[in-house]
C-alpha cells in the first residue's frame, strides 16, 4: 500500500530544527507585539527610555551579525563541496563575529547598568533587557553551536548549525527597528 | 503478551488502581465536607483528606509510570526486564512507603519530627523517611529499565520514556531541599510540582501514548517517532520557563510575570500536537485492533489533556488574569480536568490495553469500560464547568468586590452540591472501571477477527 507523499519530506534539514525555530520565532514575536502593545500606553516614557539606548552601537551590530550570517552561508556551500577547511574557516569567522557581537552588547549592557538602569526601571527597559538578553544567550548556544559543528565538518551538521544561526540572525533583525529605531 | 516479565506491570496496576479508588472516595468525601463543613472534622480534618487525596493521585499515577514502562520496555527492547526480584522490591517500598504516609497523615504521628513526622508543604507533605523511600524506588527502576534497555533494541519511544523517567527522579530531589526563605522555599517547590506536571510528565505521556498508537492503529514507527519528537520539543520548550507562571505572587523579581506568561501560553502547543496525533493516527491506521475501550481512553486522554491543560490552563495563566483568579475554585476546576485528562486517562488506557493480554483473554467488559469512560469523563467536565463559574463568582466577589473570603463562601453551596453530584459520577464511573477490567466476564463486543485490517487481510492481536 502506497503513503501520500508527506508535505514534510522536502524539508531541508531536520524537522526538529524547524520546530525549533518556530517556536523561537513566535516567542520574540509575541514578545515585540507585546512590546507595542504597551508603548501605546505611555508613548513618552518609551521614546525617552529608548534615547539612552546605543543607537549606532546596535547598528553596527546588525551589520556584524548579518556578516556573520554570510560567513554561515558560505560555510554550507563549502562543505556541500566536500572542502572541509574553508568551511570550518568560515564557521569560525561567523562565530567570531559573534564575539564582537556580544562584546559590543556588553558594552551596552554596562553603560545602562552604569546610568542605574536595570529591568526592573520601566516596562520598556524590563522588554529590552528580556528581549536582548533571551537573544544574546541566543547568540552564545549559537556560537557553541557552530564551533561543535566546526570540529569535524558535516554537511548535515553544518546545515543545522547555519539554520539557527540564520534564525538567531533574523531575530536581531525584527528586534533592532522595533527597540532601537521605532520613532 | 510476548514476554513474561511483562506481567511485573500487572502488580503496579492492581496496586495503582487500588490506590486510585482511595483518591476518589477521598474527592468524595471533601465534596461532602464543602456542603457539610463539619462532616468528620475531628476524625479526619479537611487538610488532611486533601493531603490523601492528592497524594494518592500522584502515588498511584507514578505507579501507573512504573507499571507503563514495565509493561513497554520489554516490547521496544525487544527483551525481559532485566531483574524481576528488583521491580517486586521496588513495588514493595512504594507499598510500605504509602501505607506510612496514610498512617502519619491520619494520626498525626511524630509531630513536628523531621525524619518521621508529616512536613507542611503542600504535596510534599511526605515524611522524610518516606521520601527517601521514594528515592530507593526510584533509583531502582531506573537501574532496571535502564539495563534493560541498553541491552536492548533502543526506539525513540523507550528513548523519550526514560528520559522523562530520569528527570522525574532528578527534580524529585528538590523535594529534599527545604530553604527557610519562604520565596525561595516555593520556587524549588515548584520545581518538584511543575516541571514534573508540565514538563518530564508530558514526556512519559508522550510516549506512552505513543506506544499505544503504535499498538492501536498500526500505522508505521517512523511517523509516530516524528510526531513524538515534536511533541517533546515543544513540551519542554514552553514548559521550563513556563515554570515563571508560579512565580508572580511568591517574591520573585516581576520580569517572571512577562517571562510566565509567554512561555506557558505555549504550553497548548504540545497538548495540541498530542490530541492531533492520536487522531491523526486513527485515521491513517491499517488496523482494526478490537480493544476498543483502549481506544476510546486514548483518544478521551489526548482531547480532556488538551482541554484541561491546555485550554483551562490558558484561561488564568497569563498574569493579568492571574491576578485576580489566583487560587480561586477556577484553580481546582483547572487541576481536577488537567490531572483527569492527561494523566489519569493515560493510566487508565494503558491498563484497559494490557489488562487483557497479560491475563491472555479476550478485551471482555469492554461495553461496561467504555460506560466508565463516558460516566466518569462527563463527572469530571461537569465538574469542571461547575468550579468554573463557580470560581467566577468568586473571582469577581473575592477579588473584585473585596468582599470577605468566608461571605464568598456562604454564596457558592449551589455549585458546591453540583460539584458533590459529578464526584458521586466519577467515584461510580470508577468503580465500573476497576469491576470491568479486574473482574472476569463472557460478555465480548466483537467475536470475528483478532485484528482484521482495512485492506483485508487478518493478524493475530499484540
Amino acid at each position: 500500500m502506497s503513503q501520500p507523499r508527506s508535505p514534510l519530506a522536502d524539508l531541508p534539514g531536520e524537522l526538529i530544527m524547524w520546530v525549533l525555530i518556530v517556536s523561537e520565532l513566535a516567542v520574540f514575536c509575541v514578545c515585540l507585539l507585546i512590546l507595542l502593545v504597551l508603548r501605546l500606553g505611555d508613548p513618552a516614557l518609551f521614546a525617552q527610555s529608548q534615547d539612552q539606548l546605543h543607537r549606532a552601537a546596535a547598528g553596527i551590530n546588525t551589520v556584524v551579525l548579518v556578516s556573520s550570517g554570510y560567513g554561515a552561508a558560505r560555510a554550507v556551500a563549502a562543505i556541500r563541496q566536500g572542502a572541509e577547511a574553508p568551511a570550518r574557516r568560515w564557521l569560525l569567522g561567523a562565530a567570531g563575529l559573534g564575539v564582537i557581537f556580544l562584546g559590543l552588547k556588553s558594552v551596552e549592557y554596562a553603560d545602562a547598568i552604569s546610568k542605574g538602569i536595570g529591568v526592573e526601571t520601566n516596562a520598556f527597559f524590563t522588554f529590552y533587557f528580556l528581549l536582548t538578553g533571551f537573544h544574546a544567550a541566543h547568540v552564545a548556544a549559537g556560537m557553541v553551536i557552530l564551533l561543535l559543528v566546526a570540529i569535524r565538518p558535516q554537511p548535515d551538521g553544518v546545515q543545522a548549525g547555519a539554520q539557527f544561526w540564520h534564525m538567531v540572525d533574523l531575530v536581531w533583525v525584527l528586534l533592532f527597528p522595533i527597540i532601537y529605531l521605532l520613532q | 503478551m510476548k514476554y513474561h516479565t511483562q506481567r511485573i506491570a500487572m502488580a503496579y496496576f492492581v496496586t495503582a488502581m487500588a490506590l486510585f479508588a482511595v483518591q476518589v472516595t477521598m474527592g468524595l468525601i471533601m465534596g461532602w465536607i464543602y456542603v457539610s463543613p463539619n462532616f468528620l472534622s475531628e476524625l479526619l480534618p479537611f487538610n488532611i483528606a486533601r493531603m490523601l487525596h492528592s497524594n494518592s493521585l500522584i502515588v498511584w499515577l507514578l505507579l501507573g509510570f512504573f507499571g507503563s514502562a514495565y509493561y513497554m520496555i520489554p516490547e521496544e527492547a525487544e527483551r525481559e526486564i532485566y531483574s524481576p526480584k528488583l521491580a517486586y522490591l521496588q513495588l514493595g517500598i512504594l507499598i510500605l512507603g504509602t501505607a506510612g504516609v496514610v498512617v502519619t497523615y491520619l494520626f498525626d504521628l511524630f509531630q513536628g519530627n523531621w525524619l518521621l513526622g508529616k512536613q507542611g508543604r503542600e504535596f510534599l507533605e511526605q515524611p522524610t523517611w518516606v521520601k527517601i523511600g521514594i528515592t530507593v524506588a526510584a533509583l531502582i527502576f531506573l537501574y532496571n529499565v535502564t539495563m534493560t534497555v541498553l541491552q536492548g533494541r533502543k526506539t525513540a519511544i523507550s528513548n523519550v520514556l526514560l528520559l522523562g523517567l530520569w528527570a522525574l527522579a532528578l527534580l524529585w530531589l528538590f523535594a529534599f531541599y527545604n530553604p527557610s526563605n519562604l520565596v525561595l522555599d516555593k520556587q524549588y517547590w515548584w520545581w518538584v510540582v511543575h516541571l514534573w506536571v508540565e514538563g518530564v510528565w508530558e514526556l512519559i505521556m508522550a510516549s506512552i501514548l505513543a506506544f499505544l498508537m503504535l499498538k492501536l492503529t498500526g500505522v508505521d514507527r517512523e511517523v509516530v517517532e516524528k510526531w513524538l519528537y515534536v511533541i517533546v520539543a515543544t513540551a519542554l520548550f514552553s514548559g521550563i520557563l513556563g515554570t515563571g507562571h508560579h512565580y508572580y505572587w511568591i517574591g520573585l523579581p516581576a520580569y517572571w510575570q512577562w517571562i510566565g506568561s509567554i512561555f506557558s501560553s505555549f504550553e497548548i502547543v504540545p497538548f495540541f500536537a498530542m490530541m492531533s496525533f492520536a487522531f491523526v493516527m486513527v485515521w491513517k491506521g491499517r488496523r482494526d485492533h478490537p480493544n476498543k475501550a483502549a481506544l476510546l481512553w486514548s483518544l478521551g486522554c489526548s482531547v480532556l489533556a488538551f482541554f484541561g491543560g491546555g485550554v483551562w490552563g490558558f484561561l488564568h495563566t497569563l498574569h493579568g488574569v492571574n491576578y485576580y483568579t489566583h487560587g480561586t475554585q477556577i484553580t481546582a476546576a483547572h487541576g481536577h480536568l488537567a490531572f483527569y485528562g492527561a494523566y489519569v486517562c493515560l493510566i487508565l488506557a494503558i491498563i484497559t490495553y494490557a489488562m487483557p493480554i497479560m491475563r491472555n483473554r479476550d478485551p471482555y467488559n469492554q461495553v461496561l469500560n467504555m460506560a466508565s469512560f463516558w460516566l466518569m469523563s462527563g463527572g469530571m467536565l461537569f465538574m469542571t464547568f461547575v468550579l468554573t463559574f463557580a470560581g467566577t463568582i468568586q473571582t469577581h466577589l473575592q477579588r473584585v468586590e473585596g468582599n470577605y473570603y468566608m461571605d464568598v463562601q456562604d454564596a457558592l453551596p449551589l455549585f458546591y452540591w453540583m460539584r458533590f453530584g459529578a464526584g458521586v459520577a466519577v467515584v461510580l464511573g470508577a468503580v465500573l472501571f476497576i469491576w470491568s477490567v479486574m473482574v472476569p466476564r463472557r460478555e465480548v463486543v466483537t467475536a470475528g477477527p483478532v485484528q482484521s485490517h482495512k485492506d483485508g487481510h487478518i493478524e493475530a492481536a499484540e
